[in-house]
């Protein structure tokens, strides 16, 4: 039989491991990333250089930097109309998606008659819906939402009708038990008990308008209104500006990042006093 | 205040179960034949082996389910509010402050907060918890749930409260000293509660009413008076007379499990 005594020191080398790891883990989690995208920017430029590739074909990191810097007013211009198609798409997708998604659970009937063309929206390419849309919606603007919004909604319903069915047995009991009527239990039990859910879908849906959003304007073309990000990559692409196309193109994964973090901290705020992912974990 | 109470027996009835059966699926009988009169002030155990229809029973008394034979009678009809249930489980909603949470049979009755502040208030301060009025559930210990829990049961000072083995997931010393707060709540308020256990001990010291059941069909063998006069303390738990219910109690539940296997 071992003793208790030689045991400690492990524990204690084993409790300085876990530190060091999670030390590891909190300055990595920023320093590594950073350092492999200042190695992949340096690599890019080298290969660039010391094969002479021309700047028509692929740009030096550099290069993308001044033009983004020089063209800013057209690009800048062009990520608000994206922006501004995107964060419409979003709000109509929360709306839709939370409004089909208490319909549902409020009317099995309602449900079982509309659940499948849902997911038949969903499962098929919105690439090969767009141009139909463009065709029958005269609107360009509504035409970009409504593809946008067919991309975003599913995660929001599917996740809110989810949440909406989730609520504790017990609760619900309780609720009947002092005769709480429909829009009670809705107000009151459903819906909160769904909030955790419906944020873990409209992150999903955030990233997801954004895609919808420029496949859209990618379908669309101009035909008169504002260009956003998409209509600026094709147009750059087709006078073989490079270096605008990558410009372009960081600035949509730079909004997407937002977006995504942005929903993030709401729903961290949102849940922080009450859900379990929002708590802060010891150690 | 302390609410005389009057032997069992003598009381004015709450409530009457009269031959209830529930058979679920047309095959699976959960309970047979049972009845029951609840009289006002009872405290009243049901115990019994797993699976011998004590839940059932009370989610037949609390309208839940309906029974497929007998009838479920409250004196004077039942009114909303007239009901306070505990669960197992705290059962709080976690997105709401321990206040919120207590205030919530008054809330599906259309009351707002301020108009009940007081009853509410009042209820925390009888488990114990009016310091911990705007905390969230999940900042509380376990003990502390439960409380909020019973706190919730009589805010609205309902005719009857069910309580479905509401300490069995609790530690020993924490669930001792549930008991004694749960029988000097009982002596605050008078309130009239049927609680399912399967610990003879938590019966013998809380009840005057012991329905012992067995399982397969869920029914009742046998029902004890435990006359020991309340307020009851730690000193009951050590008194000969305490021992000699929960042997009379513990041969019941015997005889129980033995018809039953
Ligand atoms: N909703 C239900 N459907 C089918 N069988 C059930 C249902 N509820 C309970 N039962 C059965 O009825 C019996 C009694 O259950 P229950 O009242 O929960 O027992 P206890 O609470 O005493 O452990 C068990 O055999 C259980 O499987
Ligand atoms: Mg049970």
């Amino acid at each position: 039989m071992t003793s208790a005594e030689p045991a400690l020191p492990q524990i204690d080398a084993e409790e300085r491991a876990r530190r060091k790891a999670a030390r590891f883990e909190r300055i990595g989690k920023w320093t590594l990333p950073v350092i492999a995208l200042a190695l992949g920017l340096l690599l890019w430029d080298r290969i660039v250089v010391w094969n002479q590739i021309p700047h028509y074909i692929l740009p030096r990191p550099g290069l993308v930097l001044e033009t983004l810097i020089e063209d800013w007013a057209i690009l800048f211009e062009a990520l608000l109309v994206t922006l501004q198609i995107t964060l419409m798409a979003l709000a109509v997708a929360v709306l839709g998606g939370v409004g089909l998604a208490v319909l549902f659970t409020q009317s099995r009937l309602i449900e079982m008659s509309f659940y499948p063309y849902a997911v038949i929206l969903q499962v098929t390419p919105i690439v090969a819906i767009a141009p139909l849309i463009f065709i029958y919606v005269d609107n360009r603007l509504a035409g970009l939402l409504l593809c946008a919004w067919l991309v975003a909604f599913f995660p929001v319903l599917s996740n809110t009708t989810l949440g909406l069915n989730s609520a504790d047995h017990n609760l619900r009991d309780l609720f009947r038990i002092y005769g709480a009527t429909r829009w009670q239990k809705l107000r009151y039990l459903q819906l909160p008990s769904a909030l955790p859910y419906f944020l873990g879908g409209l992150r999903i849906a955030g990233g997801l308008s954004l895609i919808g959003a420029v496949v859209a304007e990618y379908v669309a073309g101009t035909g008169g209104l504002k260009s956003g990000l998409a209509f600026r990559i094709l147009e750059a692409g087709y006078r073989l500006n490079i270096p605008r196309m990558f410009a372009a193109l960081i600035l949509i994964a730079v909004t997407g990042v937002v977006i995504f973090a942005g929903l993030s901290f709401l729903s961290h705020m949102l849940l922080r006093k009450w859900h379990e992912s929002a708590l802060k974990r010891e150690g | 205040m302390t609410v005389a109470i009057a032997p069992t027996g003598q009381r004015p009835e709450v409530l009457r179960m009269q031959a209830v059966g529930k058979t679920f699926g047309g095959t699976v009988e959960a309970l047979r034949d049972m009845s029951l009169t609840v009289g006002q002030g009872d405290f009243i155990s049901l115990l019994g082996p797993s699976g011998c229809g004590k839940s059932t029973a009370l989610r037949l008394i609390a309208d839940l389910i309906r029974p497929t034979a007998g009838a479920i009678r409250w004196a004077g009809g039942q009114n909303p509010g007239d009901l306070g249930v505990v669960f197992q489980e705290p059962t709080l909603m976690p997105w709401a402050t321990v206040a919120q949470n207590v205030w919530l049979p008054f809330r599906l009755r259309g009351k707002s907060f301020p108009a009940v502040r007081d009853e509410v208030r009042a209820a925390l301060r009888l488990v114990g918890l009016e310091a911990f009025h705007d905390s969230y559930p999940r900042e509380l210990s376990g003990g502390m749930k439960m409380r909020v829990s019973i706190a919730r049961a009589m805010v609205t000072r309902p005719r009857l409260i069910l309580m479905d083995e509401p300490f069995a997931a609790l530690d020993e010393i924490t669930r001792f000293k549930l008991n004694n707060d749960l029988l000097t709540l009982k002596q605050r308020i008078g309130c009239t509660v049927i609680f399912v256990t399967h610990s003879v001990f938590e019966s013998v010291f809380l009840s005057d009413r012991i329905v012992v059941m067995a399982a397969r069909p869920g029914r009742v063998i046998r029902e004890l008076a435990v006359d020991a006069p309340y307020p009851r303390d730690d000193a009951f738990r050590t008194s000969s007379e305490y021992a000699a219910h929960c042997r009379a109690a513990t041969a019941a539940l015997h005889t129980a499990m033995g018809e039953a296997a």
